[in-house]
C-alpha cells in the first residue's frame, strides 16, 4: 500500500511559487529517486514534507500512512514515522549527540504512547548503529555535528535514522561532501536500515554513483516544481549520459 | 541616616527597576577580603527579588571565583566591586534569565590594581517578554598593571522581540603591556537549528530549553556546585518558555 502520497502538492517560499502542483506516491518497501537541476525544487518538497517553517503550503495534500501530513507539527511528523536526512547537518553546540538522540527518541517514543528507553538500552543502540556507519562511537559524546567533518556529519544522520527508525526517510543529497569510501558506508547504512517491507525511502541527488549503491525501484526528475518524467533505474543512467537539458526540454 | 536612593543619572543605575528598588533600600553592603594567596569560591542563587552590593578584595595571588544564578522574581541585582593585586585571579560566571517584565542585572567594576592579575568574566542571559537585562561591566586596569589579562564574553539570547538586553562591556586602561577582551553578542535561538531539533520528533519548547540548557552552562563551567546551578537554571527557564 501507499506510505508517501503527495497529490498536487504546491508551495511558496518568500512569496515565490517553487511546487506547481507536484504528484508522487511510494510504496511500502519500495526505494524512490528523485533527480534534477539545480532549482528544481528538490529540496524545497524535502523542507515542504518536513514542515519546515516558511515553505508554505498553497495547494494540495501528502499523507504519510494515511495520515494528513502538512497537519501535523514538524516534530509530530517525526513521531508519526518521517525522517529528513539534511544535506547540511546543522551543528549545535553545546548538546551532546547522546542527549540529543535520546531525548528524540523518547519524545517520539512518548507521543506513540510507548515507554522510554533507559540510559542503558539507548546507549547500547547507539553504539550498535554507529558500528554499522563505521562511525567513533566516541564522536556521539561530542555536541551535535560540531567539528564533524563532511563525511562524519552525513554518516552521523544515517546513525540517526538508524537509531530512529522512521518508516518514511527523505534523503537530501546525502551522497554530497563524500569520499567514495564514505559513499559506499552511507549507501550500505541505508540499505540495511530502510530497505524493509514496512519502510520507503526518497533518495534526493544529483549524481548516479549513490543509486550503484541504494538501487532505486523508481527514479523520478523534478524540473520546474513538478515531475516531468518517471521511470525505472535505466533513467538515472540516461540522465547521466544526456544531462537533464535534453529530457526536461 | 538612610542613603539616599540612587537616580538613572547615575551610570550604574541607568537601567535599574528603581520602583522595585525602593522595597529593598537601603542595601547593606556586603564586603569579601582574601588574604594573600587565600581561594575562596561562592555561588548566590537569586530565586526572590534581591539587591546584593559586594565588594571583594584580593590580596596577592589569591583566587576567587563567583558564580551566579540571577532567576529573580522581581529585581535582582548584583553589583560587585573587585580589586586585583598583583598575580591574583577573579572569575565571574554568571546566568540571568528573566521573564515577564522583571529587570535582572549585573553590575561590575574589576580593577586591576597591581601587575599580572588575571579576571575573566563570562554572563549569558535569557530574557523573555517584556524582561530587561543588563550588564554593565568596567574592568580598569591602573597605571603600572602591567601583564594583566582581562576578559569579558557577554552574550544575550531574546526570546521574544520584546525584551531588552542591555551590555556595556568597558575597558579603561592606563598601562602597558596588558591584554584585555571582550565580546559581546545579543541574538535570537538559531531557527535552523529549532527545526533540526524538530525534525527529530523534539518537541518546540523542549528544544528550547536544550539548547538554552547549553548556552546558559557556559557561566556554570569551573563551578563547585555546576550541577546545582544546572537544574536551578532549567527549572527557571521552564518558567519562561
Amino acid at each position: 500500500m501507499s506510505l508517501l502520497t503527495i497529490t498536487d502538492l504546491a508551495n511558496e517560499v518568500a512569496g515565490k511559487p517553487i511546487l506547481k502542483g507536484l504528484s508522487l506516491s511510494i510504496n511500502a518497501g519500495e526505494i524512490h529517486a528523485i533527480m534534477g537541476p539545480n532549482g528544481a525544487g528538490k529540496s524545497t518538497l524535502a523542507y515542504t514534507l518536513g514542515g519546515r517553517p516558511g515553505y508554505d503550503v498553497t495547494g494540495g495534500s501528502a499523507t504519510l500512512d494515511g495520515r494528513d501530513l502538512l497537519a501535523m507539527a514538524p516534530h509530530e511528523r517525526a513521531a508519526a514515522g518521517l525522517f529528513l536526512g539534511f544535506q547540511y547537518p546543522v551543528e549545535i553546540p553545546g548538546v551532546s549527540m547522546v542527549q540529543f538522540l535520546r531525548e528524540a527518541l523518547n519524545a517520539q517514543r512518548k507521543s506513540r504512547g510507548e515507554e522510554p528507553l533507559s540510559g542503558g538500552a539507548f546507549l547500547k543502540l547507539a553504539r550498535e548503529k554507529a558500528a554499522l556507519l563505521k562511525l567513533d562511537p566516541d564522536m556521539l559524546k561530542r555536541p551535535v555535528n560540531v567539528g564533524f567533518s563532511g563525511g562524519e556529519k552525513k554518516r552521523a544522520e544515517m546513525v540517526q535514522m538508524g537509531i530512529l527508525d522512521p518508516k518514511l526517510a527523505i534523503l537530501d543529497e546525502t551522497d554530497s561532501g563524500l569520499d567514495i569510501d564514505a559513499l559506499k558506508v552511507c549507501g550500505e547504512g541505508i540499505n540495511a536500515i530502510m530497505r524493509r517491507p514496512d519502510k520507503a525511502v526518497l533518495l534526493i541527488t544529483h549524481y548516479q554513483r549513490l543509486l550503484d549503491y541504494v538501487k532505486p525501484d523508481f527514479v523520478h526528475v523534478l524540473a520546474g516544481g513538478r515531475i516531468v518524467r518517471s521511470g525505472g533505474p535505466e533513467l538515472a543512467l540516461e540522465l547521466e549520459e544526456q544531462g537533464y537539458e535534453a529530457l526536461v526540454a | 541616616m538612610t542613603a539616599l536612593l540612587p537616580t538613572r543619572h547615575e551610570e550604574a543605575w541607568r537601567y535599574a527597576d528603581l520602583a522595585a528598588l525602593e522595597s529593598v533600600w537601603p542595601v547593606v553592603p556586603e564586603t569579601i577580603v582574601l588574604a594573600p594567596g587565600e581561594q575562596g569560591t561562592r555561588t548566590l542563587v537569586i530565586e526572590g527579588a534581591a539587591v546584593h552590593d559586594i565588594t571583594i578584595t584580593l590580596g596577592e595571588g589569591a583566587q576567587f571565583a563567583f558564580h551566579v544564578l540571577n532567576a529573580a522574581k522581581g529585581y535582582g541585582r548584583v553589583a560587585l566591586r573587585v580589586t586585583l593585586a598583583r598575580g591574583s585571579r577573579f572569575h565571574l560566571g554568571a546566568a540571568q534569565i528573566a521573564g515577564g517584565e522583571q529587570t535582572v542585572e549585573i553590575v561590575t567594576e574589576v580593577i586591576h590594581a597591581e601587575p599580572d592579575a588575571v579576571s575573566r568574566q563570562v554572563v549569558r542571559q535569557v530574557l523573555a517578554g517584556q524582561a530587561t537585562g543588563n550588564y554593565l561591566g568596567r574592568v580598569v586596569v591602573d597605571r603600572g598593571a602591567v601583564g594583566t589579562d582581562g576578559e569579558q564574553s557577554i552574550r544575550a539570547m531574546l526570546l521574544d522581540r520584546t525584551a531588552t538586553a542591555n551590555a556595556r562591556p568597558e575597558l579603561e586602561i592606563f598601562a602597558d603591556d596588558v591584554k584585555c577582551a571582550h565580546g559581546c553578542a545579543i541574538g535570537e535561538l538559531d531557527a535552523n537549528a529549532l527545526f533540526y531539533l524538530a525534525s527529530r520528533g523534539i518537541p518546540p519548547i523542549s528544544a528550547k530549553a536544550l539548547m538554552l540548557q547549553a548556552f546558559l552552562a557556559e557561566a556554570f563551567i569551573g563551578a563547585a556546585d555546576e550541577e546545582r546551578l544546572t537544574a536551578a537554571a532549567l527549572a527557571a527557564l521552564e518558567t519562561v518558555l
